[in-house]
Parts: C-alpha cells; structure tokens; sequence
C-alpha cells in the first residue's frame, strides 16, 4: 500500500509531469489563463490518463510482448482512438459537460503526457494497479500545475508589466518559478 | 497565406522569421525537456528533422491517393513510423544519447510542429517543395534548441559540448540544467528577442522620419 502512495505522490508533486519532466506543455501555456477553465481541463486529462493506463496496459501484457517495435505506433493510434470513444460518450451521456469541456477534448489526444505515460509505465514495468496510481497521480500533478499558473495569470492581468515581457515570455519566466518551487520536493524518497 | 511562395522562402521562412519554437511557440515540450546540454539538443534536433523531412517526403507523395478525411490518421502513422526508424537507430549508433533522451525519441511523434507542418504544408503541396519547407522547419527547430541548449550548458555546467570554458573556479548555476533553467532560459530568450524587435523599430521609425525631414529640408532649399 505505501508504494502504491508512493507512486501518487511522486507522480503528483515529486516529479509533476509538468513542471519537472515537460509533458503537456501545451494545454499548462494554452488554457491556463482561467482557472475555471484549467480545473476542468485537468479533470478531462486525469479521465483520459486513467482510460489510457488501463488501455496501454492490457495492450502491452497481451500483444506488444511479441512486438515491442510496434509500441510507438501502437499507443498512438489507441490513444487518439480512445480520446474519440471517451468524447463521444461524454456527448451521450452528458451533453452539459461535454458542451463545458468543448474543444479541450480532443486536443488531448496531441497531449505529450498522455503518450508519456504510457511509454513511462511500460519503461518502468508497472503492474496494473501501480500504473492506474501513476497515472492517477500524474493526472492530479497536471491538474495542479495549471490550476496553479491559472491562478497566477489571473493576478498578472491586474499588473502592468514592462512591455517586451507581455505574452509568452513572462508565463515562460513565472512556469520557471513555479518549477523551481517544485524543485524543493526533489530527492524526496530517493532514500527510503 | 494565399500568396504564391517561392521555394527560397519555404525554405527560408521556418528558420528564422517563423521559427517553430521562438515565434510560433510550437513542440515546447521537447525543446525544454531534453536541452540541458548542447549534445542532447543536437541530437534531438536532428532526430526531429530527419522524422520531419521523411515524414513530409511520404506525405506529399501519398497526397494524391489519401482521402481528404483520413489525411491526419495517415500523417500521425507516417510519423510514428519514421520516429521508430530513429528510435532504433539512435538506440543502434549513440547508446548514451538515446539513454539520456529516454521516452522523449517516442514523444516526437506528438510533436506538433510535425504534425503541423504535415497538415499545412505537405498534404497539398508538391513533394519538392514540401521538402524544401520541412528542411527549412527541421533546421529552425534545430537553431532554438542548440541556442537553448548552448545557454544552458555554457551557463548551468560552465562548458560548451563538454569542453570546460571558464577554469575551475566557476561557479555553475546549477538550476540552469535543472528543470526550472528551462523555463527560465527559453522566457529570457523570448524577452531579449521581443527587446530586440522593438530596438530595430524605433531606430526605423526614427530613419523613417529624418528622412522626410530632410527632404522637406531640401524642398524648402
């Protein structure tokens, strides 16, 4: 069971898939802006993350063992092909929230973390239930880091800063930060 | 772009003008994740070119004979192909390199610069050109990291390529070749630039107007 804790965590925070190992960049500069919509964002990704655990998983014990070469290929199409199923039974199911997540859906598929966590979870050899924690965990540390820029974009907006830093450049310093706040966790655990 | 491009300019444009990275803020992940040293990017940048002019090669060759509506399934199995090619043989020439990249060889495939590049450019262009405009891109791609990189290793380790700059009493800023240097070097980068741009603005402007002043000089004269 602490293993199992542990494998959150140090998904979670430890090593944030955003701000320590880069993945999903995209959606923590693109829709971080509100935090409204950051939070449902990352609760579409901690669906399709878990969805994609449990796909790479089964795919990887029962065919990729006799074709490894074809791991690349193979998780990228049942990943864009899951986003699709995943986004039409939300449409079914419930029109509300699949009217509130809108375009953020299918961008996931393009989300590097997903593909990541796929390739990471059979890289580390993962048994089922560690890699439904590890993605779990991911998905929470995706969530926080953009609820958390989102957070910070909001206040930036009541400021005035100089005008070359406008746009890009000063989300890019402020992620920096953030990151290096995240760096106090590091070699956490390392020695137990 | 409705505009008829000449080949100098599709190959040209993704240098520097419209730069991947630096301008059109594109494939962020790999360009911060993997540049904490100039060897790394390198090999990064050239294993993203090759996926990029391979996959431009086959897909403006194939774009006759895919279907409008399959053309971004096609493209992304294109492209998974060609990053297997060059996970396999990083794994086969440069063992340490291919070590140090781990999982980020795999995660070019949603590198969104290629799949961009695929979608706007060599689905319904002529292979030549497409070639000339994903060499152009790929080459781009490749400056941002090696100057990323550069920044990060000359700063965060005190050498360039492994070679010491600075004798041993420099004191490396660590944080540069740790996560957070990423951010903090491709931001500072993104500034300077945007500080340079308005430089070469207002120098314009300012030629702009002696020039008619001097005309109404002469004018006046």
């Amino acid at each position: 069971m602490g293993d199992l804790v542990w494998i959150l965590l140090s998904a979670m925070v430890v090593n944030n898939f955003t701000l320590a190992m880069f993945l999903g960049l995209c959606p923590f500069m693109g829709v971080s802006g509100r935090v409204e919509t950051a939070l449902r964002m990352g609760l579409a990704n901690i669906f399709v993350l878990l969805m994609t655990s449990l796909c790479a998983w089964t795919l990887e014990t029962f065919v990729l063992v006799r074709f490894p070469f074809l791991r690349i290929i193979a998780f990228i199409v049942v990943i864009a092909s899951l986003v699709q199923i995943v986004e039409m039974a939300i449409k079914k199911l419930s029109p509300t929230l699949f009217r509130q997540l809108g375009i953020y859906l299918p961008l996931i598929t393009t989300n590097c973390a997903i593909l990541g966590l796929a390739l990471f979870q059979t890289s580390r050899g993962y048994s089922l239930v560690q890699g439904l924690f590890f993605a779990l965990g991911a998905g929470l540390g995706l969530t926080l880091a953009l609820v958390l820029m989102a957070s910070i974009r909001e206040e930036l907006e009541l400021h005035d800063p100089p005008a070359v830093a406008r746009g890009m450049g000063l989300v890019l310093v402020v992620a920096g930060s953030l990151s290096m706040a995240f760096m106090g966790f590091a070699g956490m655990g390392s020695g137990a | 772009m409705s505009r008829e491009t000449t080949p100098r300019e599709d190959l040209l444009r993704g240098v520097w003008r419209e730069n991947p990275v630096l301008v059109q803020m594109l494939g962020l992940c790999p360009s911060l994740a993997v540049t904490n040293s100039v060897a790394n990017s390198l090999a990064m940048g050239l294993a993203t070119f090759f996926v990029l002019v391979g996959s431009s090669l086959l897909v403006s060759s194939l774009r006759k004979l895919v279907p409008h509506e399959v053309r971004i399934s096609t493209s992304i199995l294109v492209i998974a192909t060609f990053v297997t090619v060059a996970d396999m043989a990083l794994e086969a020439l440069v063992p340490e390199i291919h070590k140090a990249l781990g999982a980020f060889i795999a995660l070019i495939v949603v590198n969104c610069i290629i799949l961009g590049r695929q979608e706007a450019f060599a689905s319904r262009r002529p292979v030549g050109r497409s070639l000339l405009d994903a060499a152009g891109t790929g080459a781009g791609f490749l400056v941002a990291l090696v100057l990323i990189g550069g920044v990060r290793e000359v700063v965060g380790s005190g050498s360039f390529l492994g070679v010491p700059l600075f004798g041993e009493h420099y004191q490396p800023w660590v944080v540069m070749i740790l996560p957070p240097g990423g951010f903090l070097t491709l931001g500072f980068l993104l500034i300077s630039l945007a500080a340079l741009a308005r430089r070469r603005e207002r120098l314009a402007a300012e030629a702009r107007r002696r020039a008619t002043r001097g005309e109404l000089a002469t004018e006046g004269a």
